[in-house]
């Protein structure tokens, strides 16, 4: 008993990720069936698409870069107890200063000039991540509204930049396209995985270090269990939650830095975004799946990447429309939020 | 007190009237705005009066965007089997109510974390929406109602107005009343601020709170079915634009007041109207860049709390689930 129990608690997290993520795929099955599509046909398309050969696993690791990043802003400030949701409109911003500062000829510079992009992309991510940060400290607004209300604010301010500013004069619908010297080149030919893969499993690694390793990590998560834990033990609030923001708008930043200098064909964003949206959101399912523990997160995106890669195989084989992947996540997302959820389906079965 | 409120009042219509009277300079009609500025703050008033009753009860919900969105499909659904507009507002608000009901289930019983699951609803919402629009109508991205099913306004002497905007005033204000003047609304306060107090005197707190998410639910459904069948007359992709958050911000700065929570709600349907005002007038579309235009609602938005939201005080027991020690 005292075995199994011990045992029970180790593996909980790891049960539990799994038991959200049978529940999303299973209400998914069951929204496909409804509507008269096949759900064998669709999941089989799905996971073919995303794990099946060598080819598609690399575009799946490829979705995935941008999706551990972004979870990492949620899980930054999560992990403090602030529901950051701004990733979306962080990574907008780091996907335009990326093709701001790549597109630009500074010199023959080789390897700095990737170094470049991705820092003003980190910078303009802070920046924009400051201001709900900001705003909760001096006056204290709620940071989902903050957040959300930047999102859209910084929507359309990329569009107007993407499609007025930075707009390619031979193809209008994109802006221009880094130069090759701010490029980063493929690992694996004819797939979209280039070496920003690299990047992004040493930042997540360096977020591990921070959070587990660092008095920073240790008063984030001091804050995250209570403000009046968090006080009596000398924490300065404001600080921590300004350092929670600067984590997020950094990863967030660079997730959208990458998503320009680090996705072939186009190296560059459209007008309407639909090549840099939507992963802000979809970061926050991954980042819940991962436990908010960054090596969790590394692999919940892998494995979430492969559901958004292969949902498109679902489109293009079983005819449903790829967006339910984004439901199944936003079922994850409901699912984990029951704490006791393992707990009460252990009391039904016992019955 | 009545003075007061009189005094108050005047101060903001003439404000109101003042920047009528600088777009009528500017060239855009008083009237057309008026009209617009109305039937956008008809579905933030609905699901901010709910939710206002909602989080004084003890409970946050976070999700009505995706209340907005889910009902709206099932609003037009229904209004196009019954080719009735009205039936497809109530089963907009009855989807709402279910949603809400559900949530609030997951939330009291399985001690669920009330903000996660809130955005776990408008994240399922963002990929059920355009999963719906082809499975339902066989179309990706887009469906117009016919024209028929949707929602008649009334005339007044050429001033086009909404019945649901009417409701949507009459329910604010109901609202008010129940909270401040019946014994009903004491209970609400009581589950949000001492539920103790409130268990101890023998009601249930389970119940009222889930009651008043149910109820919050339903007028944000009847908010949602109102945006396709009244206000856009479609439904296309991420049509619900945040507003879900912006009634979020109407209750927010309100201090969870349902009456309060309509002017602010006037004033963010005003930022939303104003935006395709600007956007027609000549002389005007040339000089501001039309996405800077599409944005003010959300700049507005977060003036307005930032402005209004300093030193208000929510219910002690808000989001946290209720349970005997």
């Amino acid at each position: 008993m005292k075995v199994s129990e011990t045992l029970y608690q180790a593996l909980r997290p790891l049960t539990e990720s799994l038991l959200a993520l049978s529940i999303g795929l299973g209400f998914g099955a069951l929204l496909i069936a409804i509507y008269r599509y096949n759900p064998l046909a669709g999941y089989s398309a799905m996971f073919l698409g995303a794990y099946g050969n060598l080819y598609s696993l690399a575009e799946t690791i490829s979705y995935s870069i941008p999706l551990a990043l972004s979870s990492l802003t949620f899980s930054a400030c999560f992990r403090a107890g602030i529901f950051n949701i701004g990733s979306e409109g962080q990574i907008y911003m780091g996907a335009i200063a990326a093709v701001a500062v790549g597109s630009l000829y500074i010199g023959p510079l080789g390897y700095i000039h990737v170094l470049l992009a991705i820092g003003s992309s980190a910078i303009l991510g802070v920046a924009w991540s400051l201001v709900p940060a900001l705003l909760k400290i001096y006056r204290g607004v709620h940071e989902v509204i903050s957040t959300i209300m930047l999102n859209w604010i910084a929507y359309y301010s990329t569009i107007y930049i993407a499609t007025n500013i930075l707009v390619d004069p031979r193809r209008p619908e994109k802006t221009l396209s880094v130069l090759e010297s701010a490029r980063l080149s493929t690992i694996v030919p004819g797939t979209t995985l280039t070496q920003g893969v690299f990047i992004s499993i040493a930042i997540v690694l360096l977020y591990h270090l921070i959070f587990s390793r660092t008095v920073m990590g240790y008063e984030l998560s001091l804050k995250g269990s209570g403000l009046d834990v968090a006080r009596y033990a000398g924490v300065d609030i404001r600080k921590i939650t300004i350092y929670s923001f600067i984590l997020g708008g950094i990863a967030s930043g660079i997730a959208g830095g990458l998503l320009v200098i680090a996705k072939p064909p186009t190296y560059a964003i459209y007008g309407d975004l639909g090549n840099v949206s939507g992963y802000g959101f979809e970061g926050i399912g991954v980042a819940l799946i991962g436990r908010n523990n960054p090596l969790g997160i590394l692999a919940a995106s892998i494995l979430y990447g492969g559901i958004k890669n292969g949902g498109r195989y679902m489109e293009y084989q079983a005819g449903i429309d790829s967006d339910l992947v984004r439901a199944i996540n936003g079922l994850f997302v409901i699912a984990l939020s029951v704490p006791e959820l393992l707990r009460i389906i252990r009391r039904l079965v016992r019955r | 007190m009545i003075s007061r409120i009189l005094w108050r009042l005047s101060l903001y219509i003439s404000m109101l009237a003042s920047l009528l009277i600088v777009l009528y300079i500017a060239g855009i009609s008083p009237k057309a705005v008026i009209q617009a500025a109305l039937l956008a703050m008809t579905p933030l008033a609905l699901a901010a009066a709910g939710e206002a009753i909602n989080e004084r009860a003890g409970m946050v919900n976070i999700g009505i965007e995706g209340i907005f969105a889910i009902s709206a499909i099932a609003g037009v659904y229904a209004a196009e089997i019954f080719g009735n507009g009205y039936i497809g507002l109530l089963v907009g608000g009855l989807a709402g109510a279910s949603i809400g009901l559900i949530m609030s289930l997951i939330a009291i019983y399985g001690r669920a974390d009330q903000v996660i699951i809130g955005m776990g609803l408008n994240i399922v919402a963002l990929g059920l929406t355009p999963f719906l629009l082809r499975a339902v109508w066989g179309f990706p991205g887009l469906h117009l109602p016919p024209r028929e099913v949707l929602i008649h306004r009334i005339d007044i002497y050429g001033f086009q107005l909404s019945v649901v905007t009417i409701v949507a005033i009459l329910a604010s204000i109901a609202l008010y009343l129940i909270l401040n003047r019946t014994y009903l609304g004491l209970w609400i306060k009581a589950s949000g601020e001492s539920p103790e107090a409130l268990d101890a005197a023998g009601h249930s707190v389970n119940g009222i709170r889930i009651a008043a998410y149910t109820m919050g639910g339903f007028l944000a459904g009847v908010g949602g079915a109102f945006m396709p069948l009244d206000f856009f007359g479609a439904i296309t992709k991420e049509f619900t634009a945040g507003r879900g958050f912006i009634a979020l911000a109407c209750v927010i700065s309100s201090n969870l007041d349902p009456l309060r929570s309509l002017g602010f709600a006037l004033i963010f349907g005003l930022a939303d109207s104003l935006a395709p005002a600007i956007a027609v007038t000549p002389g005007m579309k040339e000089r501001i860049p039309y996405q800077f235009i599409l944005s003010l609602p959300y700049i507005v938005t977060l003036l307005v709390v930032a402005i209004a939201v300093k030193g208000r005080r929510l219910p002690r027991a808000l989001g946290i689930p209720y349970s005997r020690e």
